[in-house]
C-alpha cells in the first residue's frame, strides 16, 4: 500500500488546487500560477530523463514543446472551434471534453516523433554534439513554424480559447488545469516507473559508460530511442497544455532557445536525477518569476545572478542525484516501499 | 545567377562569416582548453562593441570641432585597443568569479554551461535595464569608400572585415604552433591531469585563453558596428548561438574549424537568402548543418577521441 502514498499525495494536492479553483477560492491570477507549475513540472522531469539520467546535454526541449502546442491546437481548433481557416466545428461542442485528452495525447506523438531527429544521431554523436543537434532542431522547428501561413506562421496561432469556451459552456470546470495536473501526475508515475524498469537502468548505465553498457549487453540505441521520444513526447504533452493557456494564443516567439534555457535551469537547479528535486525546483522557479514581476526588465538581471549565487553554493543544484526520500530518511516510512522501511527500522 | 550577383553574394556572405568566424574563435578555445561551452561569449561580443560605441562617442566629442580635435585613425586605434583590453577584463572577470569557484568544487561540467547561460543572461538584461531597449547608431569610424569592380561593388569596411578575420586566425594557428603558451594550451586540452604536474600554470593559462577570446569578441564586434552602424542590447544572442554552431560544424576545440563552420554557414545563409525566400534561410541552413553532424558526428575538422572502458 505504501508505495502509493506519494501519487496519493500529489493528487491530494492537485485535487485542492482544482477544487479551489473550481469553486474560485483561488483568483484567476493563483490559477495561473498553479497552471504554469504544472507545466513546468512536466517539463522539468521529462528533460531531466535526457539531462540528468541520461547525462546527455539536450537544449532544445521548447522545440518539441512548439509541435506539441501546434499540433495539439490546430486538432482542437480544426475539431471543436469556429476558425475562419478551418472553418465551423467538425464536432458538436459536446464532445470537446472527452476528446480533449485525445488531442494532447496526438500532440505528444507528433513531438516524439520529431524526438527521432534527435535519438538518431544520438547513436554516434555524444555530449556537446549532440548539444548542437538538438539546438537546431529547436531552430529548424521554429523556421519551419514561421514558414507554414496556414497556421499563422511568424504571426501565431489563435482561437484555443473558443475552444477552452465551449468546453466551459458545456460543463464549467477549470478543464485545462484538470488536464495540467492529470499530465503532471501522468508524466511524474511515468518517469518514475521508467527509471525503476530495465529500460531506466539502461539510461543509467549509458550515463555511466556507454560503452561498457552496451558490452553489458544493454541495446543502447533502443534505450536511446525510447528515452528521446518519452522525454519529447512529453514535452509535447506540456506544449499542448501550453498552448491553451490564457489567451489561447501560440507563436513560434515563444519557442526560442530562452524557453529552452529556462527548462535547463529548473533541471540543473532542482539536480541532475532527481525527480523530486525537479519537482521542488520547479514550483520554486515559478514562484519566483513570480515574485519578482514588480522588478520589471529587472527581473532578469537578478535572477541570472540569483542563480549563480546558487549554484556556487550548492554545485550539485538543490537535491543532487538524490530524492527527497534519500536526504530526509524518515520520509522513507511514510512514502517508501515497505521493504525499504523494514530496512530502516531494522537498522 | 550571373558571375557579377554571385561574386557580389560571395563578397557579402565572406563578411558575414568573419564575424561568424571571430566570435566562434573565441568559443573554440576556450572550449579546447576547458571543455567548457561558454554561452556567455555571444554577449560578450556585445559588451564589446558597447565599449566601443562608449569610447569612440567620448573621444569623437573631445574637442570636437576645435583644432584639438584627435585624428580618426587615432580614434579607430584608441577604440579598438581599449575595448579590447576592457572586454578581455570583463571576460576575465566572469572566469574568476563565476567559473574557477565552480570548477574548483568539482561541478559537473553541465553545471558551468547553465552558469555561462545564466551570465549571458545577466549580461544582455543588465545593458537593457540600464542603457534601455532602442538601438544605438554606431558611429562612423571608418569613412565608407564603396569601390565597384567589374559590376561587383565593395566598401572598404567589408575587405578591412575579411582581412581582419583571416589575420587573425593565421596568427592564432601560429600562436598555438609555435609558442610556448599555445603549446601549452593545446597540452591542457589533451590532458588536465597529468599537465598541472609538468609544472604548466593552468590557471594562467586559462586566463590567457579567456584574454585573447574576450579580446578578439570585442574586435568583432567594432567592425559590426563599423559594417552595419547599428548595436542593440540583443545582437549578441543569435550571433553568438550560430557561431557556437558554426564552431562544432568545424569540428570544435579547432581554429581551422571555426573559420570554415563559420564561413560555411553564413554562405548557405546568404545563398539561401539570395535564392528562395529569406524566411527559409534558418531552415535551410540548420538542416545542412544537421545532416553534416550526422554524418561526421565530431565537425569538419575534429578528430574522435578514442574511448576507453
Amino acid at each position: 500500500m505504501r508505495k502509493y502514498y506519494l501519487p496519493l499525495v500529489v493528487l491530494l494536492l492537485s485535487v485542492v488546487a482544482i477544487g479551489g479553483s473550481w469553486l474560485r477560492i483561488f483568483n484567476d491570477y493563483w490559477q495561473l500560477v498553479l497552471l504554469f507549475m504544472g507545466i513546468n513540472i512536466i517539463l522539468t522531469v521529462s528533460l531531466n530523463l535526457i539531462n540528468g539520467y541520461m547525462g546527455e546535454f539536450s537544449c532544445g526541449h521548447a522545440g518539441f514543446m512548439a509541435v506539441g502546442a501546434y499540433v495539439t491546437s490546430v486538432l482542437t481548433v480544426w475539431l471543436f472551434a469556429d476558425d475562419k481557416v478551418f472553418g465551423p466545428p467538425v464536432l458538436p461542442a459536446g464532445w470537446a471534453i472527452p476528446l480533449f485528452p485525445v488531442a494532447l495525447i496526438i500532440g505528444a506523438i507528433a513531438a516524439s516523433l520529431v524526438g527521432l531527429l534527435v535519438a538518431i544521431p544520438s547513436f554516434r554523436t555524444r555530449g556537446d554534439y549532440l548539444a548542437i543537434i538538438t539546438l537546431a532542431v529547436n531552430y529548424i522547428v521554429k523556421s519551419a513554424i514561421e514558414n507554414m501561413e496556414v497556421i499563422g506562421g511568424p504571426r501565431g496561432f489563435v482561437g484555443m480559447k473558443r475552444v477552452m469556451n465551449n468546453m466551459a459552456g458545456v460543463f464549467d470546470a477549470p478543464w485545462l488545469l484538470i488536464w495540467t495536473f492529470i499530465g503532471m501526475l501522468v508524466t511524474i508515475l511515468i518517469i518514475r516507473n521508467f527509471m525503476s524498469s530495465t529500460f531506466g537502468k539502461g539510461v543509467e548505465a549509458i550515463r555511466e559508460d556507454e560503452i561498457a553498457a552496451e558490452l553489458m549487453s544493454v541495446n543502447t540505441k533502443r534505450v536511446k530511442v525510447i528515452a528521446f521520444m518519452l522525454s519529447c513526447g512529453l514535452a509535447g504533452l506540456a506544449g499542448g497544455l501550453f498552448a491553451h493557456g490564457p489567451g489561447g494564443y501560440v507563436n513560434p516567439g515563444t519557442f526560442t532557445i530562452l524557453k529552452s534555457t529556462e527548462i535547463m535551469v529548473m533541471v540543473y537547479l532542482g539536480g541532475m536525477g532527481s525527480i523530486s528535486g525537479s519537482i521542488i525546483s520547479a514550483i520554486g522557479f515559478t514562484l519566483l518569476l513570480e515574485l519578482l514581476r514588480p522588478l520589471g526588465v529587472f527581473k532578469w538581471v537578478v535572477i541570472p545572478l540569483l542563480l549563480v549565487v546558487m549554484m556556487l553554493r550548492r554545485p550539485t543544484g538543490i537535491l543532487g542525484n538524490k530524492e527527497l526520500t534519500d536526504v530526509f530518511p524518515k520520509l522513507r516510512t511514510i512514502f517508501g516501499s515497505e521493504e525499504e522501511s523494514y530496512a530502516l527500522a531494522s537498522d | 545567377m550571373a558571375l557579377a550577383t554571385f561574386l557580389q553574394h560571395l563578397l557579402n556572405a565572406l563578411q558575414w562569416g568573419s564575424f561568424y568566424a571571430l566570435i566562434a574563435l573565441g568559443y573554440t578555445m576556450v572550449y579546447g582548453v576547458l571543455l567548457l561551452i561558454n554561452f556567455a561569449h555571444g554577449d560578450i561580443f556585445m559588451v564589446g562593441a558597447y565599449i566601443g560605441f562608449f569610447i569612440a562617442t567620448f573621444l569623437l566629442g573631445l574637442g570636437a570641432g576645435t583644432a584639438l580635435a584627435l585624428p580618426s585613425w587615432v580614434i579607430l586605434a584608441l577604440t579598438i585597443l581599449g575595448s579590447m583590453i576592457l572586454t578581455a577584463g570583463v571576460g576575465v572577470t566572469i572566469e574568476r568569479v563565476a567559473y574557477r569557484p565552480l570548477r574548483e568544487r568539482g561541478a559537473h561540467r553541465l553545471y558551468l554551461v547553465i552558469t555561462a547561460l545564466m551570465i549571458g543572461l545577466f549580461l544582455e538584461y543588465l545593458n537593457l535595464s540600464t542603457l534601455g531597449a532602442a538601438d544605438r547608431g554606431f558611429p562612423e569610424l571608418i569613412p565608407t569608400e564603396i569601390y565597384t569592380v567589374g559590376g561587383v561593388s565593395f566598401t572598404n569596411i567589408k575587405l578591412i572585415v575579411i582581412g581582419l578575420a583571416i589575420v587573425v586566425m593565421v596568427g592564432l594557428e601560429l600562436f598555438l604552433r609555435r609558442t610556448k603558451w599555445g603549446m601549452a594550451m593545446r597540452a591542457i586540452s589533451y590532458d588536465k591531469t597529468a599537465v598541472p604536474l609538468m609544472g604548466v600554470p593552468v590557471n594562467a593559462i586559462i586566463i590567457v585563453t579567456f584574454i585573447i577570446g574576450s579580446s578578439l569578441a570585442a574586435l568583432a564586434g567594432i567592425m559590426y558596428g563599423a559594417a552595419y552602424h547599428v548595436i542593440s542590447f540583443d545582437m549578441g544572442i543569435l550571433i553568438g548561438w550560430k557561431a557556437f554552431i558554426a564552431a562544432v560544424v568545424g569540428g570544435i576545440g579547432e581554429i581551422r574549424g571555426a573559420m570554415v563552420g563559420g564561413f560555411l554557414l553564413a554562405f548557405i545563409e546568404i545563398f539561401v537568402a539570395a535564392l528562395g525566400p529569406s524566411t527559409y534561410r534558418d531552415l535551410v541552413a540548420f538542416t545542412v548543418l544537421l545532416v553534416i553532424l550526422t554524418i561526421k558526428p565530431t565537425g569538419i575538422f575534429g578528430v574522435a577521441r578514442r574511448q576507453k572502458v
